[in-house]
Order: structure tokens, then C-alpha cells, then sequence
């Protein structure tokens, strides 16, 4: 028997990034907002304390912070003729669960895209012309700018307390930061982080090759700081088990060191963990949301009805509710038609791994923060001429190792048995003086017509509904790119004095198991056009005005950066407009 | 009262555990429901018999770990450093039985990219796997066990096993070889506690600081190594209390 619930202003489901921040202002605007959250609640003391996160089996091997694919997961192939079967256990991208949501065990790294990733389309056409881009390429322009953005990319910053040293200020380019950036309005709130010994090599080599290296904006904290909310983070201390980890020290940027302890004491705020919403209900009309139907960890079923609904979930889980509540008109891709799962993406991340003289390299590679790095932007976006060689997009590159942790973090050159006496004495010689910086290479991915997310028709989760089926494949495209972007990432290591440089290019076809990072993208995509996007420039559905989607979800195409950056300025940007206009008069915020 | 069993903390993977039991939804209003001493610490594996494996298995397991890990003049080798005891806790907790995987059928062979969808996990392949590297040694080296036979005669069975050209039966031999691979590797580098590494052998050998937290002071030392021993999440050896 399902419970209802008192009616509420504002329902959220995902109590993450996007989710806190938008509770946030909702709750500051004198809204009675709820939040519903799958997982558990978690925070420093009870779930990643001190005295034990640093434990390389449970985190990261056995994914204590993650979502369970027992919970739920996905089908996926690489084309629309094959039989997609489930992931039954995670790979190449890892979903988060419970309060904080990626933003508990991220590394950190926070971007801005570039003022051209934001008019890919109209940019590449204008610069290259149409029959530049392959034919089946569904790249879009977002409907919002880069101009529109930067305050709300400064306001995450500023909550965040990023690291960093500014590259464009107002127009003028800086010695020391990244000359391709956008303006930004105003410095980082806190300098860059020193920087350990492989990260300074690969900046001075870069600088002798004639780039212009930076470091890498970082959620870890360079110093003590208190953001704009009052709330205070301490300085991080570089111990290597960031991305993956929760952080014990309250030194990286997440919702629990930024928001929730000062949105948790609002008493218009309510929050409850452990409860999946299970769909969107709308009214009679259908295209009114009611509110949610969510289920609690004893199975309970109630319904939470509002006045506003924000999806805040992980990209594909908005998608899902989407398609399982009847919103949007679902993708087709042989008739080319509908938006819900249209446009999905991922990235294309290649490494390098590098063996240096042990008798002259000592790199501590444990000494770390995830977001720590020195990286070159030169073959970003449309930052390079693509014209000579015949792909579109980009990414950054750099010595970004945040870690040394055994498990993983022990390279052997290549043509060493996997096992056995020479084996480990690879190990014993190689630990301190080799690199391998694991998203060295941090490249784009373009939309395609047939990469793609819809239901699948044989495998459902514990709720017997249908799991989302993953149609995805690197295509020619992002494959060239990678060769060249390795190619010069590897020369880098080579001036860095390396004895040996191990490319390990990034191949098809798309590898479930093989992790390459968690930006997943697009599905339910922002634009300007109803026919080719799920939402308005606002992130408001088009066939639903009071339903407003937040996340990746809305990237109609994926940057070679980061995407929590974008995530959160969206986030901003939309809940801005609801603030502005929207609660004033409800109701279309576009008229298509 | 906590009800997460003592398997659970020793193998460290009490998932949606508080010490209230099983998570149960809650609402959430006015304060972050923190609660002082309410924590999910693991707890050290007890040494002991074997918790999944026979005597035999044991035996077998033991004597794998130390040819994937063999002992030299500085460091032990898998056996002595505690990679199966690792291996026996891990296969009797919720890694071996497939915890939080997803189990739902059918259960279809795909392509390599789509993953592993065996019906099977890691405590069948074990149990199957090393009853059928029994049954070969026994058949084809005299009636002798795995664990009896010579480090040479050893290493010429995992090199069978690691190239697909010694077929076991009943059991995938690649399969089986790089799942102990895996596992005897991850034992030797994962915190002691779990019943590898033992007194932090794998990480000094590497130079591996282990659970230390703050190297503030050492960022800036480009090119120096950095000079204190490792640290486990129980501490070290020497901070204990010496019994009278």
C-alpha cells in the first residue's frame, strides 16, 4: 500500500552535486524542498574516517563507496546488432550511490569548458566546413554560452574553494595559468597546490617543447579555507587515496564539505536516504509532474507530491526515470527521431606509461591529491588547426598521477612475465621511478547516431523494470584524435629524460570492462530545438514545465575536460532561472 | 545494536551497514545525522585454520602463491607473506559469494567487451579449479599434489596454464590461472590487515609508506625518498604495548 505523503514545493531525486546546490537556493528562495536519496548517508566520520580510508582492497578494489549492480545496472554492446548483456560487475565508469554522489569520491579536477565547446557545432561548421564532420556525427550546439556561464562557474569555484592559478583574466592572459581558457571574472579562490617532483619534470619538458603548462584546477585545497556559505575545509595533505576515496580530512571539495552541513539546518530542508524513486508521476494531462513514487530499504512504497521536480541524479539514472515515467519522446535511432537517450557519450582516454633511470628518478608517487597535476591545453577543443589531420575535438594531457597506491600502481615494462621471480623484481625496481599518470590523455567524445541509451528487453532490476541498454562504439573520429594527442603526450616523456615510453593508445571497440573515467554524458540533452533535445537552454523538459534536469545528462556532446565544472555552473544557471522567473511564473521558460 | 558479523568486518566490505544494522530509509532534518563512535572501521583478520579452503586446498593455495610470488634473499614470497590466508578470508566473505554483483540471468557468453557473464564466481572457480590442478598432478606427475612437486615441475604447470596448452578438467585453466594471479598479487599489496603483506614485506619492499596521511612536508622534497617506514591501518608492530 503506497504512503502519501505531504504535498511539498520542490521534490528532488538525487541528493549529490547538482542535488545540494539546487536544494540550496530552493530552500533560500522560502521553498519547502525534499530531497530523496538512493544510497546511504555518508560523511568523514562514520564512512571514510582517518584511522581507516586509507584502504586501497575495500575502496577501490571492492568499490565500498559505489553503487551495487545488484541494486541496479546496465546492458551494453558496442553496436545495435549485437545482444547487449548486463555489467555485472562495474568497469569502464563506476555510478555513485548515496549522499554526496560522485562528489564523495571524485578526484577533484574542476574545469571550465572552453567558450567553443559550447557552439561546437556552429564553431566547427563555420571554421571547417559541414562536410568536414563525418556524416553521422550529432554534434549540437547547448543553447547556452560560455558568457552566460562563467558567473555560475565562479560561483562553484568559490564554493568549492578550487585551486588554480588563472590563465585568462577578463581578457588578459596570464604567465602560469591556461592562455586557452575562457575569461574569468576573478582569480581562484585559492593558489594552485605545490606540485610533487614528476608533475614539475613533465611542466619543464612541456615549457622546453614550447607549450604552456599549468596546473591542473584542483578541488583539493592548497590552504585552509571557509567559502561563501561559512562552511571550512583544511588543507589537503597529499596522501594518495583521493579519486575513489572518501575524504578523511576534509580537504576536497564534495556536497559534505561545502553544502549540506548549512543546508541540513535549514528547516524548510528535508532529506531521506535509502529511498529510490522508481518513476516521475505526472497528471491527467500529462504534461503536469505530480511529484515521485520512491521506495524505502524495507521495500515500502510512497508517493512525495510537489509542486517542482528536479531529476539530480547520475546521467544515465535521469535518463531512466525519463523513459520509465513516459517523458520526452523516446530515441530512434533508424528513424533518426525522438530525444530521450539520444546524443549519449563518454570520453577517450589514453595513458602513457614511462620507465625512468631508477638510480637517478626518485618520484614518492604516493605523494599526491587527485587533482594534482601540471597539463597542457594545447590540443583541446578547437584550440590546434584540425584541418591537417581530419578529426574534430580534443582534450587535455598531463602528468596527472594522483596515487601510488600497490594495488593498482605498480607498472613493469612491457615483455615482463605477469608473474613469478622477474616479476617482482620489476616491481622492487620500478615502483619509485616510473610514471603512469592513469587519464593522461583526456580527450573528447562526439555525439553519433548509433551511440545511444534505450530499455533493454530482456534484463530488469530488483524492481522488475527493464535495465538501460548502452549502444556504444568509439568511432574513426576519436580514434585519430587519440593517436595524435598520445603521440605528442608521449613526446613529452621522451624530453622528460624517460630510458622508455609505453603508449597505450585507446582502441576499439569500447571496452565495458576497462575503466576509463565516470563522464558519462547526454541522453537527455539540453538545446534550443524540441525535435533534437529533451530540454530547454534552462535544463527545463520541454514537455514537462515543472520537471528540471540537472547533470551530464544535458551535454549534448562531451569536452575533452572534467565535466563536474559544467555540471555544477548548469546547475546554478538553471536554479537561477527558476529563482528569477520561473517561481514567479511557472510555466515555459522557452517557447519552442 | 550492530548486527554487521564478524565476516564482514574482517573482510572489510560491510556495504550500507551503520551501527544500527541495515540501513533503513531515514528522514533526514535539522542536524547531519552524525553520531560520535559510529563508524565502519575494518577489523584484522584473526590468523588461524583455513575458513573456505580444505587442508589440501590450502596446501595447493599456498604453494601457488609462492611461485606467483616467489621468496628471494629481501622479501618473502606469496606463502610466507600470507597471500593465501589473504585469498581463504576473502573467498569465505561476500567477495567470494559475489556480493552486490549482478546475478540475474540469462546468463549469455558475449564478447570480451562486454564482461565476464559466468553464472559462477570466484568460490566455485576455486573449488573447481583446484580439484581439477589436483586431479592433473596426481594423474600425470606420479600421484603427487600440486604442493608436492618441485618449483620447476610448478612453474612448468602455471606457464600451461598461463598460455591455454594445459587443459584442466572441467575448469577454464586461462581463467583460473589469472584469477590466482589476481588474487595472490592483490593479497601481497593490500593492507596486512587483510591477512597479506605480512609485517608490510610487499610495501617495503617497494618503498610504499602505507596508511600515512600528511606528506606536506615532503611534496616539495623533489627527488628524495622519502625516509619513514611503512604504516598499516592497525598501526606498526612497535606501537603496541609490550606484554610483561
Amino acid at each position: 500500500m503506497t504512503e502519501r505523503l505531504p504535498a511539498k514545493d520542490v521534490v528532488i531525486v538525487g541528493l549529490g552535486w547538482t542535488g545540494s546546490i539546487v536544494a540550496n537556493e530552493l530552500a533560500d528562495a522560502g521553498l519547502q524542498v525534499m530531497a530523496i536519496e538512493r544510497g546511504p548517508w555518508r560523511d568523514a566520520a562514520m564512512s571514510y574516517a582517518p584511522n581507516y580510508a586509507q584502504d586501497e582492497l575495500r575502496y577501490r578494489i571492492r568499490h565500498e563507496l559505489f553503487l551495487r549492480p545488484d541494486q541496479t545496472t546496465f546492458t551494453f554492446r558496442n553496436k545495435m546488432s549485437q545482444t547487449a548483456l548486463p555489467i555485472r560487475n562495474w568497469g569502464a565508469f563506476m555510478p555513485p550511490n548515496g549522499v554526496g554522489g560522485g562528489g564523495v569520491h571524485w578526484n577533484g579536477e574542476t574545469w571550465r569548458f572552453l567558450p567553443s565547446d559550447f557552439v561546437a557545432a556552429s564553431h566547427l561548421k563555420q571554421r571547417y566546413g559541414a562536410h568536414f564532420l563525418p556524416a553521422d556525427m550529432t554534434i549540437q550546439d547547448w543553447g547556452v554560452t560560455y558568457e552566460e556561464l562563467e558567473p555560475h562557474y565562479d560561483q562553484f569555484e568559490y564554493l568549492c574553494g578550487t585551486s588554480g592559478t588563472a590563465g585568462n583574466l577578463k581578457g588578459e592572459i596570464r604567465e602560469g595559468g591556461n592562455p586557452f581558457e575562457g575569461p574569468r571574472s576573478r582569480e581562484y579562490p585559492n593558489p594552485a597546490q605545490e606540485q610533487p617532483f614528476s608533475h614539475t619534470l613533465f611542466a619543464k619538458a612541456a615549457r622546453e617543447l614550447g607549450y604552456k603548462p599549468f596546473p591542473q584546477p584542483s578541488g583539493n585545497m592548497s590552504r585552509a579555507y571557509r567559502n561563501p556559505l561559512g562552511v571550512r575545509l583544511g588543507p589537503c595533505t597529499y596522501c594518495g587515496f583521493c579519486e575513489w576515496f572518501g575524504c578523511a580530512n576534509y580537504s576536497k571539495s564534495s556536497p559534505q564539505t561545502t553544502v549540506l552541513p548549512v543546508l541540513v539546518r535549514k528547516s524548510n530542508f528535508q532529506a531521506r536516504d535509502n529511498c529510490e524513486v522508481t518513476r516521475i508521476n505526472l497528471d491527467s494531462s500529462g504534461k503536469h509532474a505530480a511529484g515521485v513514487t520512491f521506495v524505502d530499504s524495507a521495500g515500502k512504497e510512497f508517493e512525495q507530491p510537489a509542486e517542482l521536480v528536479i531529476l539530480a541524479a547520475y546521467t544515465i539514472f535521469n535518463v531512466q526515470l525519463l523513459m520509465l515515467s513516459g517523458i520526452g519522446q523516446r530515441y530512434d535511432p533508424v528513424a533518426n527521431r525522438g530525444v530521450i537517450g539520444r546524443n549519449f557519450t563518454h570520453q577517450t582516454i589514453s595513458d602513457v606509461g614511462s620507465f625512468f633511470d631508477s638510480a637517478r628518478f626518485v618520484f614518492n608517487p604516493f605523494i599526491a591529491s587527485g587533482a594534482i597535476g601540471m597539463c597542457i591545453d594545447e590540443f583541446n577543443g578547437d584550440n590546434f588547426d584540425h584541418g591537417p589531420h581530419g578529426f574534430v575535438g580534443g582534450g587535455y594531457m598531463g602528468q596527472v598521477q594522483t596515487n601510488g597506491r600497490p594495488i593498482e600502481s605498480t607498472p613493469v615494462p612491457p615483455g615482463t612475465p605477469s608473474w613469478g621471480a622477474q616479476w617482482k623484481q620489476a616491481v622492487r625496481e620500478n615502483y619509485q621511478s616510473a610514471l603512469k599518470p592513469g587519464t593522461g590523455v583526456h580527450g573528447s567524445m562526439y555525439s553519433y547516431r548509433d551511440v545511444y541509451l534505450d530499455l533493454d528487453p530482456t534484463y530488469c532490476d530488483r524492481f522488475q523494470r527493464p535495465l538501460v541498454r548502452i549502444t556504444m562504439d568509439f568511432h574513426a573520429n576519436e580514434l585519430k584524435q587519440n593517436v595524435f594527442l598520445t603521440d605528442r603526450f608521449a613526446e613529452i616523456f621522451h624530453a622528460m629524460g624517460a630510458r622508455q615510453v609505453v603508449k597505450e593508445y585507446r582502441k576499439a571497440p569500447y571496452d565495458i570492462t576497462a575503466y576509463q573515467t565516470t563522464h558519462l554524458c547526454g541522453g537527455a540533452i539540453m538545446g534550443t530545438d524540441p525535435s533534437t533535445s529533451a530540454l530547454n537552454r534552462y535544463l527545463q523538459s520541454w514537455d514537462v514545465p515543472n520537471l528540471f534536469v540537472m547533470g551530464a545528462s544535458a551535454f549534448p556532446q562531451n569536452a575533452g575536460y572534467n565535466p563536474t565544472g559544467t555540471v555544477a555552473a548548469l546547475a546554478y544557471w538553471s536554479v537561477a532561472q527558476i529563482r528569477s522567473q520561473y517561481l514567479k511564473h511557472p510555466g515555459p521558460l522557452v517557447h519552442a | 545494536m550492530t548486527t554487521i558479523t564478524r565476516r564482514e568486518l574482517i573482510t572489510g566490505t560491510a556495504l550500507a551497514l551503520t551501527a544500527e544494522g541495515v540501513a533503513q530509509g531515514e528522514v533526514i532534518q535539522g542536524d547531519l545525522p552524525w553520531k560520535p563512535g559510529v563508524e565502519s572501521a575494518p577489523q584484522a583478520v584473526h590468523p588461524g585454520p583455513w575458513r573456505f579452503f580444505t587442508a589440501a586446498e590450502g596446501a595447493a593455495a599456498e604453494a601457488l602463491a609462492d611461485r606467483i610470488i616467489p621468496p628471494d634473499p629481501q622479501t618473502p614470497g606469496g606463502k610466507q607473506a600470507g597471500c593465501a590466508v589473504f585469498i581463504d578470508r576473502q573467498l569465505a566473505g561476500p567477495y567470494g559469494h559475489r556480493e552486490g554483483e549482478y546475478l540475474q540471468g540469462p546468463f549469455v557468453k558475449g564478447s570480451k567487451q562486454q564482461g565476464p557473464q559466468s553464472s559462477q564466481g570466484p568460490e566455485a572457480l576455486y573449488r573447481s579449479g583446484l580439484a581439477a590442478l589436483d586431479r592433473h598432478c596426481r594423474m600425470s606427475e606420479g600421484g603427487r599434489s600440486f604442493a608436492e612437486l618441485s618449483a620447476q615441475q610448478q612453474d612448468g604447470i602455471l606457464r600451461g596454464l598461463e598460455a591455454g596448452t594445459l587443459a584442466l578438467e572441467g575448469v577454464d585453466g586461462k581463467t583460473f590461472f589469472q584469477q590466482l594471479v589476481k588474487d595472490v598479487q592483490q593479497g601481497f599489496f593490500a593492507d596486512p590487515i587483510y591477512g597479506g603483506n605480512r609485517d608490510m614485506c610487499a610495501w617495503k619492499m617497494i618503498g610504499f609508506p602505507g596508511a600515512r596521511y600528511d606528506y606536506r612536508d615532503w611534496v616539495g622534497r623533489h627527488n628524495e625518498r622519502y625516509p619513514l617506514p611503512p604504516v598499516s591501518i592497525a598501526g606498526r608492530p612497535e606501537w603496541s604495548v609490550k606484554k610483561r
